[in-house]
């Protein structure tokens, strides 16, 4: 079977369209995660949306959900997305408001977020058949992406992009220089917690999909690569997207081929990409 | 009718700083801090390192919030009226891995936000700043392979893009030679000759400020002399703020 017969299944199609999706989001969050030299905000978020869900499975099992009619009331994702923005919450305050470093304060909240998660999963009966595991969690699952939950990653795509490009001047600002923005007037402690927030609500929507071991990578690789091209933080943007873009087709279609798992293909393509930046790019 | 757009009358103080007091912990860093600098003059604020000088800048620029007192520009609140400064900072160690030219931070100076695209009118505005202050030919290079005082002189530009009536420098010429501080004297005073602007540095050289400043503030947390720099530059407010005398020899008064 060729790639362009593959197309043609469903789930293939939800595959590509999701990760291309979270390669937008992706590309648009990691320019500020690696400008602010934040590159662990996306594994301590991301394993904080593992918390998440497992304090979700765990509430679903527990008021006997599973398997309910009404839409995502049965997804652990209704309690993982806004334990993820609270930990972000917690990570923005402790960074901001105590003598905490932000990798202490990320470091924090990733292992209280990892113990919950590992805790409330174990108490999950086998056969609970919630449709999402820890395993699935861990390693992530984007050929396994349901049509319901490809509406809300696009939904969410949507959203962050706007929010991000809409806010994107701004942060760059404040990015750059942030006593120069606050001088102006820009409010960059909210400024911060809005990046946070959104942060959080893209990796927890993006790591069920592309696993939360991996996620960090989606955040920082393209990203990464493109600074090390790019003159300026527009041109920055746009190849951080363009190369989260290519690489999800090129790593979907390489998975496909030598029938291994998509996440890891896409995150070795991105890396594939980061080598001949770092060799060749601007010093 | 009321001409809402119309400046406050020259009795209003280009900077106004009442009694402020600030503290990091145990640590006073301003004591009763007060001064009133009239529009259109030069202001000198020196002291030794730990004195204050930085914070009462970010004071008035309302980055900070002093426990007590209140500072004010042209009769408004610290912070209020971005637009009517020039702010340029210490020229700490910058992030030189933040993708920028020095034509973009310039143009920060009039978006107030990072720019995307520098448009035509725009990027005319910026390459007149960067020429006024001797660095027209930098405005397509890369900030992080700009020199000290090329960096300077952008983030000058950058300050002056705007017009600003209160023009803001912490110690402008740190990391910067001789021939570079001197035409970043040469440069205020210019701006302010052209444009009837206010200019507040703060500086370590005691000598650029008697020979450049209509006003010194001599501070060390609580302030020693404020005035005309052959006022206040004396023995006796020197040795008051620095501890010891020496540092006067180093000027004529």
């Amino acid at each position: 079977m060729s790639i362009f017969e593959a197309l043609s299944f469903p789930f293939f199609q939800r595959a590509l369209i999701a990760g291309l999706a979270i390669a937008v989001m992706a590309g648009l969050l990691g320019v500020f995660v690696v400008q602010r030299r934040l590159s662990f905000l996306g594994d301590g978020l991301a394993h904080a949306a593992f918390g998440g869900m497992g304090i979700g499975a765990f509430v679903i099992v527990s008021a006997d959900l599973v398997g309910s009619r009404v839409g995502f009331i049965n997804h652990p994702i209704l309690i993982a997305l806004p334990f993820s923005m609270l930990a972000a919450v917690v990570i923005a305050w402790l960074r901001r408001g105590t003598r905490l470093s932000s990798d202490t304060a990320i470091g924090v909240s990733f292992a209280v977020s990892v113990a919950l998660g590992v805790l409330l999963f174990s108490l999950i009966p086998p056969d609970a058949n919630l449709g999402v595991s820890a395993m699935d969690l861990l390693f992530g699952s984007i050929l396994g992406v349901r049509a319901t939950d490809l509406w809300l990653i696009v939904g969410v795509a949507v959203l962050a992009a706007a929010l991000l490009l809409g806010l994107w001047g701004r942060l760059g600002y404040a990015t750059f220089d942030d006593e120069l923005a606050r001088a102006d007037s820009l409010n960059t402690d909210r400024l911060e917690l809005v990046l946070f927030l959104v942060a959080a609500v893209i990796i927890a929507v993006s790591a069920s999909v592309v696993g939360i071991i991996l996620m960090a990578a989606y955040l920082v690789i393209p990203a990464a690569a493109a600074r090390l091209l790019a003159r300026t933080l527009a041109q920055m943007t746009v190849l951080a997207v363009g190369l989260g873009l290519v690489s999800t087709v090129a790593g979907l279609a390489i998975s496909f081929y030598l029938d291994v798992p998509s996440g890891a293909t896409i995150v070795l393509t991105q890396a594939a990409l980061f080598v001949p930046a770092a060799v060749f790019g601007r010093r | 009718m009321i001409d809402a757009t119309r400046r406050p009358p020259p009795s209003v103080p280009a900077l106004h700083v009442h009694h402020v007091s600030l503290r990091y912990g145990d640590a006073s860093i301003l004591e009763d801090v007060s001064f009133d600098l009239p529009a259109g003059e030069f202001l000198a604020i020196v002291g030794p390192n730990g004195a204050g000088k930085s914070t009462l800048v970010k004071v008035a620029l309302g980055l900070k919030a002093p426990q007590k007192g209140h500072a004010m520009i042209f009769g408004r609140p610290a912070g209020e009226q971005p637009k009517r400064v020039g702010y340029v900072p210490q020229l700490k160690t910058f992030d030189r891995t933040f993708p920028a030219t020095a034509e973009e931070l310039v143009v920060t100076g009039l978006r107030r936000s990072w720019p995307a695209r520098v448009r035509g009118a725009e990027a005319e505005q910026a390459q007149a700043a960067l020429e006024r202050v001797g660095a027209g030919a930098l405005a397509r290079r890369p900030l992080a392979r700009l020199s000290g005082g090329e960096l300077q002189r952008a983030y000058l530009a950058r300050a002056l893009v705007r017009k600003p009536e209160l023009v803001m420098l912490d110690e402008p010429a740190t990391g910067v030679d001789f021939l570079a501080e001197h035409d970043l004297y040469d440069l205020l005073e210019s701006y302010q000759s052209d444009t009837g602007a206010t200019v507040v540095m703060v500086t370590h050289d005691l000598s650029a400020a008697r020979y450049h400043a209509s006003q010194v503030l001599v501070l060390n947390r609580r302030v020693h002399g404020y005035g005309a720099p052959e006022v206040v530059l004396c023995d006796e407010c020197l040795e008051a703020a620095f501890g010891h005398r020496h540092h006067a020899h180093a000027i004529s008064v």
